[in-house]
């Protein structure tokens, strides 16, 4: 009888009935042949391994982390309910220790999906993550959280959405923005005033294989967490980096990825993308899984694996090392980074054109954050899209300092009446979320 | 008439079932040392007055291949593993023959490694030399595609007396489940086929020529000839023959709760519309997780025998029995002592009951019928929770699609049926803590041996079609043929229905092959590039688990 070391919980949901459109990459059939290769496998019948069935995010859960327009039911579907449900079923798992690791293999995914939604982009109307890390920071008094994006594009929306909190880390390893969507993730996107050196960007370039995804991971990544010491380490576990994918170039492995898990030894994964549904999936999976649960996955192997065809090139592997030297750099600066982004109390804004790819939306966005050195900072959007109207989103941060919390509410009182479709306040001291709507009177 | 007879652990129960009702029941000892004597004698006596030609059918559910499986009582055999990548499958290990080999086939049924025969040459010959002579052969997703299964039996040729092949023994997905269940089938073989063919020829010498059926773990039946080929399939059919014996009884349309109150334990299970609950996976015996089809059961320490004491000042009882009730000369005191004290059964007992019970009051500082009380509450709760908490497990399975995630369908039981020694006492109690409506199972004492005798013929079939691939194939029936691209979902539901009324018939099934339904249904497009290259069917139907069709005047004069 095969044991698992470490007691690991999965929900599995591959959402059979549910796809953006029939020939989407994201489509009914994406989970199917890892569902096979996980039954075949026999894993539900390891002694420490369970599954357990999803349960729905409330409304409440996805305004702790998103500004829907104009509510959360235009953007979602019931299917990002389950998805993001899953996830967060697994964290209470984890947090409750029935099961000491959890992995959400779920879809759709979630990690392009910013903190304003007004539809969809890179195949995620919501972040499934952060939905997760926010409910248990709400139920169980977590702090310090890292979440490492091990998806082969930049995960754009945990970045947005953790910009300005220095209690969380994130680390995203991604193909090369100037040759993948979103186009974003360089190492100079380092965070915002309050938060800066908390995010970290490794950029890859194509064809880095298992020698190099692994290399980062020793250089860079563990020594990172090591100093940040979070509580709960998530992993965003993409798995588009497989040599296989159709839509990326990267040249990772299904041993690769087991062995970066059994490295980054995470508390919680959720599936991202990963689009090479029979040759990557459910190898990369099955490693995943068994590496997770401390059970041998030497053996498990792809059909179409040949090392000599995805060796990384060396001018690669050079580049790779240049970048971590360049990240840990910028890491060990952090303190002094930060001081010279801006002076406390002061307000910083900046402005930005976000492009939703799946459902072909363009918003414009004007950010503003209270510089402050005793909590992440209130914040407040400016939001505007093609499709929808305008609204402003108003951010008071978990740890609100007084001064901060007292902004917040200014901003969201002196909303002019006019001019706003919705006017928000996501107010994380109190765990509320308000909204007003400057057209119906009495709201 | 129909006879049904059931071995339990202790004694074996035979009903006669004539359209009369029952006609007669008779109950002797089981002799675990010789479960043919025991069953020819059960037989014999049920017979006894009886002219043969009247026999029409002939069910029994034997303890036969659970006991040679906990006790290990089974010849070495052979396994053939062909694993591939993925899990070490030297970690399947079942028994002392065991041998992984090369060759892979992935998801689709594609060859991703052939097999070399010199492999198996090598442990054919050593298998010889030891004197094997049952193999089993099992493959990594042998049932997208049987064939390296096929290619070793072939290579194994005529020297061995029976080939198990992993791809005939079940439809589903679960390698390391599939190898544990060839193993146990191939195990069995050798006392199954010995054991029936002992007891059909007895039979025939006394005039009884009607081909024995025998009971299976899901509550259904198959002949005798069939059964050679899946024995495993027969073990721990006990507690799914009370569960039959139960349905005739159940609502058609409701949701009900059947607890099989005994003197060690209490097994329960689930109705729905009148037909069991079936367990997804499959029973675990012996220590191996397989994938033979059975009831959806659960079995607590809890019943009438259940020994009473006082643990740091609290009351236990069981899980263990230490023997009868102390009312019945037994060691300790149990729920049935309790239930004397209470003077819910009366009797000569009552005093050695009484005198057990006051001495754990005098622990406790309570009077007798208080603990009495107490104990008797305790037991009825502990049943309740249980079946509870095995209604919240069966509601929390996991589901695959939004559909199902949002509309599935809850259990929620509005009704308790009890059968089994103390479940007349019960009844009451459990109805005010529960607020369901309970029934006690009429002739409760043989319900067991009723439902083996009134069980239909069930089985099950998987198709998998693959369009871009261009197969159909039900691998269990043996069965693949080449279809078009144009092959659809409906079609693959016509040829599963088919392929199921043909196994049922095989099996013995007569006109209860119409009650066939559809467990799973999907189907997806595979999409390559921005192209629809196939469709990827799944289908799987069977026939529900249920009485036979001209059952109902018989259950009709079954009341007592």
């Amino acid at each position: 009888m095969i044991v698992a070391r470490h007691k690991t919980g999965l929900v599995f949901f591959p959402a059979f009935d549910w796809a953006i459109s029939p020939t989407h990459p994201e489509r009914e059939e994406r989970l199917l042949y890892t569902q096979d290769q996980v039954f075949e496998e026999g894993l539900f019948d390891i002694e420490g391994i369970s599954e357990f069935k999803p349960d729905l995010v409330t409304v409440n859960d996805v305004q702790r982390v998103h500004f829907c327009v104009p509510d959360p039911w235009s953007v979602m579907t019931e299917s990002h309910f389950i998805s993001a449900g899953g996830a967060k079923t697994i964290g209470m798992a984890v947090m409750d220790k029935r099961v000491e690791r959890g992995f959400a293999l779920v879809r759709p995914p979630g990690h392009h999906a910013m903190r304003v939604v007004h539809g969809s982009r890179g195949f995620c109307a919501v972040n499934i993550e952060a939905i997760m890390i926010e409910f248990i920071r709400a139920a169980y008094k977590v702090r310090r959280v890292a979440v490492v994006d091990t998806d082969c594009h930049h995960g754009d929306g945990t970045q947005d959405i953790y910009w300005h909190d220095p209690d969380t880390l994130f680390i995203s390893l991604h193909q090369d923005g100037r040759t993948l969507y979103p186009g974003t993730g360089f190492t100079n996107e380092i965070g915002g005033p309050n938060a800066t050196g908390m995010t970290i960007n490794i950029p890859l370039p194509p064809h880095t294989g298992d020698e190099g995804f692994l290399h980062v991971m020793r250089e860079a990544v563990m020594p990172i967490l090591k100093e940040f010491k979070p509580e709960v380490v998530i992993n965003s576990a993409g798995q588009d980096n497989h040599f296989s994918d159709p839509i990326t170039n990267m040249n990772f492995s299904a041993q690769g990825y087991a062995a970066l898990t059994d490295m980054l030894k995470p508390d919680i994964c959720v599936l991202e993308g990963g689009y090479s549904i029979e040759g990557a999936l459910p190898y990369v999976n099955v490693g995943l899984i068994l590496a997770l649960a401390g059970v041998d996955y030497s053996r498990v192997r792809e059909p179409a694996y040949d090392p000599k065809r995805i060796r990384q090139p060396a001018m690669v592997t050079a580049r790779i090392a240049e970048t971590c030297k360049e990240v840990l750099a910028i890491w060990d600066q952090r303190e002094r980074l930060r001081e010279r982004a801006g002076d406390p109390g002061t307000l910083i804004s900046r402005e930005r054109t976000l492009f939703y790819d799946t459902d072909n939306i363009v918003e414009r966005q004007k950010e503003t954050v209270r510089v402050c050195r005793e909590c992440g900072g209130a914040w407040k959007v400016d939001s505007s899209s093609d499709r929808r109207k305008r609204i402003l989103a108003v951010h008071i941060p978990r740890h609100a300092c007084r001064a901060c919390q007292q902004t917040g509410y200014d901003w969201f009182d002196q909303a002019p009446v006019t001019g706003f479709d919705k006017v928000f306040l996501q107010d994380r001291t109190k765990d509320q979320f308000r909204i007003k709507d400057p057209q119906s009177p009495g709201a | 008439m129909i006879i049904g007879l059931d071995v339990g652990g202790t004694h074996a129960d035979v009903v006669l079932l004539g359209t009369e009702g029952l006609v007669a029941s008779v109950k002797v000892p089981t002799d675990a040392g010789d479960l043919f004597q025991t069953v020819l004698r059960g037989l014999e006596e049920i017979t006894a007055d009886v002219h043969p030609e009247t026999i029409h059918r002939i069910v029994l559910s034997t303890t036969l291949t659970t006991n040679a499986i906990i006790q290990g009582q089974v010849p070495p055999v052979g396994m053939i593993v062909s694993g591939g990548p993925g899990i070490d499958p030297a970690l399947f290990r079942t028994n002392e023959h065991y041998f992984t080999v090369g060759g892979a086939i992935d998801h689709r049924g594609r060859i991703v490694e052939a097999v070399d025969p010199r492999d198996i040459k090598a442990i054919a010959k050593q298998l010889r030399r030891e004197g094997i002579r049952q193999v089993g052969v099992v493959g990594k997703f042998s049932v997208r595609n049987p064939v390296h299964e096929i290619e070793i039996a072939r290579i194994l040729g005529e020297d061995f007396d029976k080939i198990f092949l992993g791809h005939r023994v079940a439809g589903s997905l679960n390698f390391p489940r599939r190898i544990a269940t060839t193993y146990l089938n191939a195990a069995v073989h050798p006392v199954h086929k010995q054991f029936f063919i002992a007891v059909q020829r007895s039979l025939t010498e006394k005039g009884l020529s009607v081909p024995i059926r025998i009971l299976k773990a899901d509550g259904g039946n198959m002949q005798f000839a069939a059964s050679i080929d899946f024995p495993a399939q027969t073990a721990l059919s006990g507690p799914a023959a009370s569960v039959m014996g139960s349905l005739a009884f159940a609502p058609d349309e409701d949701e009900a709760l059947v607890f099989d109150i005994g003197g060690t334990t209490t097994d329960m299970a689930i109705l729905v519309n009148g037909v069991p609950l079936l367990d997804p996976a499959g029973i675990e015996l012996g220590g191996y997780k397989t994938l033979i089809r059975a009831l959806e059961t659960h079995s607590i320490g809890m019943g009438g025998d259940s020994a009473v004491r006082v643990e740091n000042g609290a009351l236990k009882i069981g899980p263990e029995r230490r023997g009868p009730a102390l009312a019945y000369g037994g060691p300790v005191p149990t729920p049935t002592d309790a239930m004397f004290v209470l003077e819910m059964i009366r009797g000569e007992g009552r005093q050695a009951a009484l005198d057990g019970i006051s001495a754990l009051g005098a622990q406790l500082g309570m009077t007798a019928e208080a603990v009495a009380e107490k104990i008797f509450d305790a037991a009825c709760h502990s049943i309740i929770d249980a079946a509870e908490a095995m209604v919240a497990r069966v509601n929390s399975k996991p589901v695959y699609t939004v559909h199902e995630m949002l509309e599935g369908h809850t259990v929620k039981p509005r009704k308790i049926l009890v059968l089994g020694g103390p479940a007349l006492y019960f009844a009451h109690r459990l109805e005010e803590i529960s607020g369901y409506k309970v029934g006690v199972i009429p002739r409760w004492k043989v319900a067991n041996a009723i439902g083996a005798a009134l069980a239909r013929t069930t089985c099950e079939v998987t198709v998998f079609a693959d369009t871009e691939r261009g197969i159909a194939t039900a691998p269990e029936e043996n069965y693949t043929e080449n279809v078009s691209s144009r092959f659809s979902g409906e079609e693959a539901v016509q040829l599963a229905y088919r392929l199921l009324r043909d196994k049922a018939a095989r099996l013995g099934g007569t006109a209860e092959a119409h009650e066939v339904e559809v467990v799973e249904n999907l189907q997806f497009n595979m999409v390559r590039g921005f192209y629809t290259s196939g469709k990827n069917i799944r289908v799987r139907v069977q026939v529900k688990p249920g009485l036979i069709q001209d059952y109902d005047p018989v259950a009709g004069r079954l009341t007592d």
